[in-house]
Formats: C-alpha cells, structure tokens, sequence
C-alpha cells in the first residue's frame, strides 16, 4: 500500500515537551534516535529481545523498539540522556548515583546494552528501592549482555540503592521543546 | 527490520473499534500491547493495512473479583496482575504463571487479552484460561458472545475471534481457598518461553484428588489438558505411587514435536518432570 500520511505526535521527553511528525510505523526507538537525535537510546534485536532500547514511558520501563511512535501520544518519555543529574561545577556532564555504580564497579566495557541496563534499573530502584539481588536479577532478565558477565552490572544497582532509598533521583529539569513537525 | 506501512487509529470507543475492523475487513489488526504483534510486523509475517489501537478505549482494564471468580479485562497487563494486592491469595495459580511471563519491561505493557488472542502454545494465559476451564466474552457489531476455553483455542496461533470482532475479557471460575495447586516451568532463560510447562491443581476430599486439572504448555503444539494423567490420578491419594501413576500416563499420552529447540523424546520427559513437581508443590500447599 501507499505510506499512510504523517502525523503529529506529542510528548514529554526527558521533562521537555516534543512534538514530531512522523508515519505510523515509526517505532518509539527509531523517533527517538533519527526525529529528536536522542542517540542514547540503542537499538539491538528490533523485536523485543535484547533490551537495548528500554526507556521509561510514564513511570515504567519499556522496549521502545515495540512501541510505535504515535502510541506515545501524552505520554512522559525518559531516556537515558535524562538520567544525569545536569552539569558539574567543571561543566562536566555529572553522573546519576547508577551511572556512577555502574562505574565504579566496571558494569561496562563496550557500553551497547548500558543505557537499557540503566533505564531499566532506574525504573526499578524508582518503584522498588529496597530490591534484592535475586530481584535485580529478575528484573534485568530481559537485558542481554554480551561483555560483563553481569556480575558488575548486579552489584552496581544494588550499590546505587542508597540513593534511591533517600528519595528517588529524578531526571533534568525541563528547559525548551524540541519541535520536528517541520 | 522496520516495520511495513500501515495506517494506525486510536479510537475512544469499542464500536468505533469494530466499526473500523468491519471496514477494512480482515486487513485491519487491533494493537493492544504490542510485544506480540510489533515483532510479527517486525518480521513482516504480517502486513496490515491499518493497526487498531484499543489502547484508548475505556473500561478494559479492571481486574472484578467476585463469587463468580475472577474476571480480567483483555487491557489488563502482567504488572497489574502481578501487582494486584489480593489477586495472589484468591487465585494463586494465575498470579503464579503469569510470573513467568517475558521480562520486567514486557510485562508492563503485555495484555491478558493480547495474549489470549495471539494464542501461543507456549504462552502461559492461554494455558491458565484453558486449564481452568475460563469463559471468552468476545465483542462484536451484534453485541457480545461467550465462548468456552476449549472452543476458543481452534491451534496454534488460532482463535475463534472473527476479523471484526475484540476479546473484552477472560472470567475464571471460583477458586475455592483449600484448593492444591502446583505450576512448574522449565525455559532456557529466565521470562523465556516455556519449553514445558505444568499447571496442575485439584481439590481434597477424604484424603483423595478430586476434580484433577493438569495442562500442559508450551511442549506439544497446542494448548491441551493431560486427560489420561487426570484419570489415573482421580479418587486417589496424591502419594508417590499416585504421582508415579500420572507421570507415566502423562508421558505416554504427549506427542511433542521435533524442533531446534529440543527433541520429542526431551520435551516428553520434561512433561513427565514439570507434572512430578507441579504435584510435588500441590501436595505441600
Ligand atoms: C522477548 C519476549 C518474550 C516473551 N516471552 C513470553 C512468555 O514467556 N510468555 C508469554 O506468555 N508471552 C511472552 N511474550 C509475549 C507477551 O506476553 C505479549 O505481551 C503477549 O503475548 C501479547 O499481548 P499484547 O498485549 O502485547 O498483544 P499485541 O501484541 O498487541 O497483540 C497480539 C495479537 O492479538 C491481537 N489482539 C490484541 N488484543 C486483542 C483483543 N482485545 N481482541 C482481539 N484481538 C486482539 C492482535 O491483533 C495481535 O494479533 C514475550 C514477548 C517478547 C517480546
Ligand atoms: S532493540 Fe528493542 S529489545 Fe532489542
Ligand atoms: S557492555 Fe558490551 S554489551 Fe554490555
């Protein structure tokens, strides 16, 4: 068939409003990444399997590669370029308490499936802050790996909880919108 | 891969939904969570004209738990069963699969009804509502129908849905609070697919099983019942000689199928290991 016609899509990404014209078929990932460059965002398996791509769509971790863009519609989006906590007094990019675990305890080496695990993970300390082990471990069952071991990846989250523990730690504050409408 | 072009439209009510399938006839799909059908679409095993987002259309998604048992609406997800605070206590057996489905962020937005009308042997609502004996209530233009699990499964990956037609709920029946119960699965990964599953529950009485349920998931191409191991099992204590007895019918009467995943002979001896320890589990609760 033809491509149906674009359509505007509004939604909030990272406390920012966004409003992006795009085809029904565009995944939430793809408008993410191609429409609002949010490159963060990485796209693996594009059917559901890897985890690369999980964002937080209204409080709850999400495959962006499975969601269409237009069901988006409303919605909060968070992803990964939110999770810092804004600039250092040097005017560094300054780490969340989980990108700093995740340092801290080697949770990366070439770094494809760390904004998922991240995503993930921050969507789980925000609603379960006392999570154990074996929780983490359920919880990032669906995040594949494929150069840590995972064993860095667990101890970082359950390193990171103290944070979440005091208070969850939010993303950046809302400063202008992106318009792609064209 | 990317996706096919397909229209997409989000309607504010269900006979606008129907309305819409009805007009594009059996081109037309309806989206609900979409962690079944973005990968068929992302695999182009399918191609619809235009997907119909039920997303949007109130009242799917409540959880009603009464006399009559417990009724799912088809936008019910896996977090809110698995979250819900008494759905566990008055029917553990569901709140029990359903923790076995996908991963975290697929729970979040994976429906009830989704699941059901995508009927994947391997999946585990299809293989509760099938055990449990649960009742479809289906709607179309002319109003809404019931159908029983037995009917609405017609194989893998079929359903008795018509192209113009929504799943609006699935109704369990009573679950009585003394009831055994046991559900064990065996996948590869954890929130992977079953390579066997086993539900399994009956009621006591005089120190005998009554009323003995067994399905089967995710090992034969169908969701089925074990008849043969419910029979040899019915009236009798649930000892081990009883549980000896259904595993032996158990794995005589299953005829799974050959795939890159696992041999016949593997799947047909796991079926007999998930049905020894879905017993095992039913006797000490
Ligand atoms: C990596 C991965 C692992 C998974 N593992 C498991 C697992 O272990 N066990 C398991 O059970 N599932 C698993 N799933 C599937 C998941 O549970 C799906 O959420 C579920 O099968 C479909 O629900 P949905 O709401 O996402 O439906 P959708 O994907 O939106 O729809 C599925 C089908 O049902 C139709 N449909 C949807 N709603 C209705 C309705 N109300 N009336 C009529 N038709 C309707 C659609 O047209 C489509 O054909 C997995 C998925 C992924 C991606
Ligand atoms: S890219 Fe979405 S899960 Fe792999
Ligand atoms: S760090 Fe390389 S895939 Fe995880």
């Amino acid at each position: 068939m033809s491509n149906p016609p674009p359509r505007t899509v509004r939604f909030t990404v990272n406390g920012k409003p966004a409003a992006v014209e795009v085809e029904p078929r565009l995944t939430l990932a793809d408008c993410l990444r191609h429409a609002l460059r949010l490159t963060g965002t990485h796209v693996g398996c594009e059917h559901g399997v890897c985890g690369a791509c999980t964002v937080i769509v209204d409080g709850r971790a999400m495959r962006s590669c499975l969601m269409l863009a237009v069901q988006a519609e409303g919605c909060t989006v968070e992803t990964i370029e939110g999770l810092g906590t804004g600039l250092d007094e040097g005017g560094a990019e300054a780490l969340g308490p989980l990108q700093a675990a995740f340092r801290r305890h080697h949770a990366l080496q070439c770094g494809f499936c760390t904004p998922g695990m991240l995503m993930t993970a921050h969507a789980l300390l925000s609603r379960e802050p006392d999570a154990d082990a074996d929780r983490v471990r359920e919880a990032l069952s669906g995040n594949l790996c494929r150069c840590t071991g995972y064993i860095g990846i667990v101890e970082a989250v359950l390193d990171a909880r103290p944070a979440y523990q005091a208070g969850a730690p939010g993303g950046q504050p809302a400063t202008g919108g992106i318009d792609r409408t064209g | 891969m990317k996706l096919p072009a397909f229209d997409y439209a989000a309607p504010a009510t269900m006979a606008e939904a129907i309305e819409l399938l009805e007009r594009h006839g059996g081109d037309a799909r309806p989206l609900a969570g979409g962690q079944s059908l973005m990968p068929v679409l992302a695999f182009r095993l399918a191609q619809p004209s235009m997907l119909v987002d039920i997303g949007r259309i109130p009242g799917l998604d409540s959880i009603e738990i009464g006399e009559d048992g417990v009724r799912l609406g088809a936008r019910v997800r896996w977090c809110d069963i698995l979250e819900h605070p008494s759905l566990r206590s008055v029917h553990p057996l569901l709140v029990e699969a359903i923790g076995h489905v996908a991963h975290y962020p697929i729970r979040n937005r994976g429906t009830v009804g989704g699941s059901l009308a995508h009927a994947d042997p391997a999946a585990e609502m299809p293989g509760i509502a099938f055990t449990c004996e649960a009742t479809m209530v289906i709607a179309g233009r002319a109003g809404t129908r019931m159908v029983a699990a037995r009917d609405f499964f017609t194989g893998p990956l079929e359903t008795v849905i018509g192209p113009a037609e929504l799943l609006v709920e699935v109704r369990l029946p009573p679950w009585p609070a003394a009831r055994r119960w046991g559900f064990e699965e065996f996948a590869r990964q954890r929130g992977a697919f079953a390579l066997a599953a086993v539900a399994a529950f009956y009621d006591e009485r005089d120190g005998v099983a009554i009323g003995v349920h067994l399905g089967v998931i995710g090992a034969t191409g169908v969701v089925q019942r074990l008849p043969g191991a419910e029979a040899a099992l019915e009236g009798r204590p649930v000892d081990a000689p009883g549980i000896a007895a259904a595993v032996a019918a158990a794995r005589a009467e299953v005829d799974p199928p050959e795939d890159a995943e696992a041999s016949s002979a593997y799947r047909r001896s796991l079926v007999g290991t998930m049905v020894e320890r879905a017993l095992a589990a039913a006797t000490a609760r």
